[in-house]
């Protein structure tokens, strides 16, 4: 019988009418992301960090610029080097993670935040001193101690650098 | 008083008004004369219904936008006001304050008028709507003619825009419009002489008045072929060949910006309350209906025919150029042709029909359409859907091997 098809194709739509909307209203909702999602804002643990810059040897993109100077406050290691520039340019980071998995230390990990649109460049690279004010939320991507102790950065406390070790 | 005046309906929206003005005295000295009062109660009453008319299709793009989305999974326009109620604000002060870019190589006189021309097609038809009891603008002894005529207006327009524009996508767009309104007038009238018939007279108020049973229940296939060439006179989904946006850009007004491109939208906009309002006073008993006042049952029926056409839209694909002259031609037309020998046969036997002799009509013609469109679809379906093979181009080695062998 002709016409059928288009009687079924009406109640489709019809049903989807008083269906709930799939949208998420993002500023006001947000969908759930996973724990090892790669985002934005490195969190970096100064305690941690010797200054050797394997993760700016390791940067494909050749994007983190470290400058160091003998006398270090490393508290795992005994003596260690004083950071001066940590700079990341995300403006050209292509979130591959490299830097973190080269890191001896576990003192560099992924952000898991991802709303950090600046109008210029220049504001997206991220200094030595917003890495220490950041709030230490790490995603747990290539971290598995921070996955063994079912850690989420959405929702979870931010950790201290005596926390995130293996 | 007042008799001598062109147009002056006892009880009327109109009359009343001019009543007022006109025999409004003090001290036995009238008021204003008797033409002002003409002047001045015609411009409150075109004042009064083309306002009316705009703000409800503000709202409608609201309600349009918001129901699609549903019907989509999403939630519509909702930012601006409460549910986004002043999303057509928003839009119109977008629009209001827009650059008017006029590209070069356009026919400036063409290209400006086209957009108002346009609007005066669907503006006119609201023109002898009775919206209620005693509410119409004018009562024309050829109010369906009257509609008839200025709802091919938008086509002229259309192709002044096509062509003034001096691109070739909206010359494409405005000639396709051109070939489908030749097509589905025939269908169109064709639909309402079966009406006409019924009622007796081609003014809007006595289809109305003798509506003794809705026409749609005597006339389903009168209705069902109004509602699809209607659809292709306004050029809405599924017969949006005209502005095929994946195709044409945006046909006709591809080259329009500003308030010039926003009066074509309102216009699009506004059409598919006067069809509705058109069908509700032709098929659906117009104004009349029981317990509620007038006004309000024929504002129920025309939201309720404006939804179904929004549903349509919604649903169904856009035609191929040759299916849409295919279903007019082959389908709808010879469809037209019987529903009217049908019902000019059936009043033949029954000249003066009853109550009960119309529920015998709408029986035979409710067998006849579902008849009609079973046989039809199956002898036309192949015809309607397959395209018959091009002609090589000549020159190719496809049509040189032709000629060879």
């Amino acid at each position: 019988m002709y016409g059928i098809g288009i009687a079924k194709g009406l109640m489709v739509t019809l049903t989807n009418l008083f269906r709930k909307p799939f949208t998420v209203q993002y500023p006001e909702e947000a969908v759930p992301q996973a724990a090892r999602f790669r985002g934005e804002e490195f969190v970096w643990y100064e305690e941690r960090c010797t200054g050797c810059a394997s993760c700016a040897k390791y940067c494909p993109l050749g994007i983190i610029r470290i400058v160091t100077h003998p006398g270090g406050s490393n508290v795992q290691e005994g003596e260690s080097y004083a950071i001066d520039v940590f700079d990341i340019d995300i403006g050209r980071c292509m979130f591959c993670g490299l830097c973190v998995e080269a890191c001896p230390y576990d003192a560099l990990f992924m952000g898991s935040g991802f709303e950090r649109g600046q109008y210029r460049r220049d504001d997206l690279v991220i200094t030595v001193d917003e890495l220490r004010q950041a709030d230490k939320r790490p995603s747990t991507w290539y971290r598995p101690q921070l996955e063994a102790r079912d850690y989420h950065p959405q929702g979870g406390q931010p950790l201290s650098w005596e926390e995130v070790g293996r | 008083m007042g008799g001598s005046t062109p147009f002056r309906e006892a009880n009327s929206f109109f009359g009343n008004l001019y009543d007022l003005f006109a025999e409004s005295q003090i001290f036995g000295v009238s008021l204003i004369p008797q033409w002002l009062a003409y002047f001045v109660a015609g411009f409150l009453v075109i004042f009064v219904v083309i306002n009316a008319v705009v703000i409800t299709t503000t709202l409608g793009t609201w309600v349009e936008r918001r129901l699609i989305g549903r019907i989509q999974s999403r939630l519509g326009p909702n930012r601006w006001g409460p549910f986004g109620l002043l999303t057509p604000v928003a839009d119109a002060l977008k629009l209001l304050t827009k650059e008017d870019t006029r590209p070069d190589g356009v026919d400036p006189w063409v290209f400006n008028l086209a957009p108002l021309v346009f609007i005066l097609g669907p503006l006119l038809v609201f023109a002898v709507i009775p919206f209620g009891k005693n509410t119409y603008v004018a009562n024309l002894n050829i109010g369906i003619l009257f509609i008839i005529a200025v709802t091919t207006v938008p086509t002229i327009a259309m192709f002044m825009a096509g062509w003034g524009s001096g691109n070739r996508y909206s010359l494409f767009g405005a000639m396709r419009g051109v070939a489908q309104l030749v097509s589905y007038e025939v269908p169109l009238v064709l639909s309402i002489v079966g009406v006409l018939l019924l009622a007796g007279s081609l003014s809007l108020v006595d289809i109305v008045e003798s509506q003794s049973i809705p026409f749609i229940l005597i006339q389903p296939l009168g209705f069902f072929i109004f509602m699809l060439a209607i659809s292709a006179e306004m050029n809405r989904s599924p017969f949006d060949i005209v502005e095929a946006d994946s195709e044409l850009v945006a046909g006709f007004h591809t080259e329009y910006s500003g308030m010039k491109w926003g009066t074509f939208q309102l216009a699009e906009f506004i059409a598919p309350f006067g069809a509705a309002a058109i069908i509700t006073t032709l098929f659906l008993k117009g104004w009349e209906g029981p317990a509620l006042p007038s006004h309000l049952w024929f504002f129920i029926k025309v939201w309720g025919v404006w939804f179904v056409l929004l549903w349509v839209r919604a649903t169904l694909p856009r035609l191929r150029v040759d299916q849409i002259m295919g279903l007019a031609w082959k389908f709808l037309f010879p469809l037209g042709l019987i529903n009217i020998f049908v019902t000019a046969g059936l009043l033949l036997v029954w000249p003066e029909p009853t109550i009960a002799q119309l529920w015998a009509m709408g029986g035979v013609n409710w067998v006849v359409a579902l008849v009609c469109l079973v046989v039809s679809s199956h002898l036309m379906s192949d015809k309607l859907t397959t395209r018959a093979p091009l002609a090589p181009a000549p020159g190719t080695s496809r049509s040189r091997a032709q000629e060879a062998g």
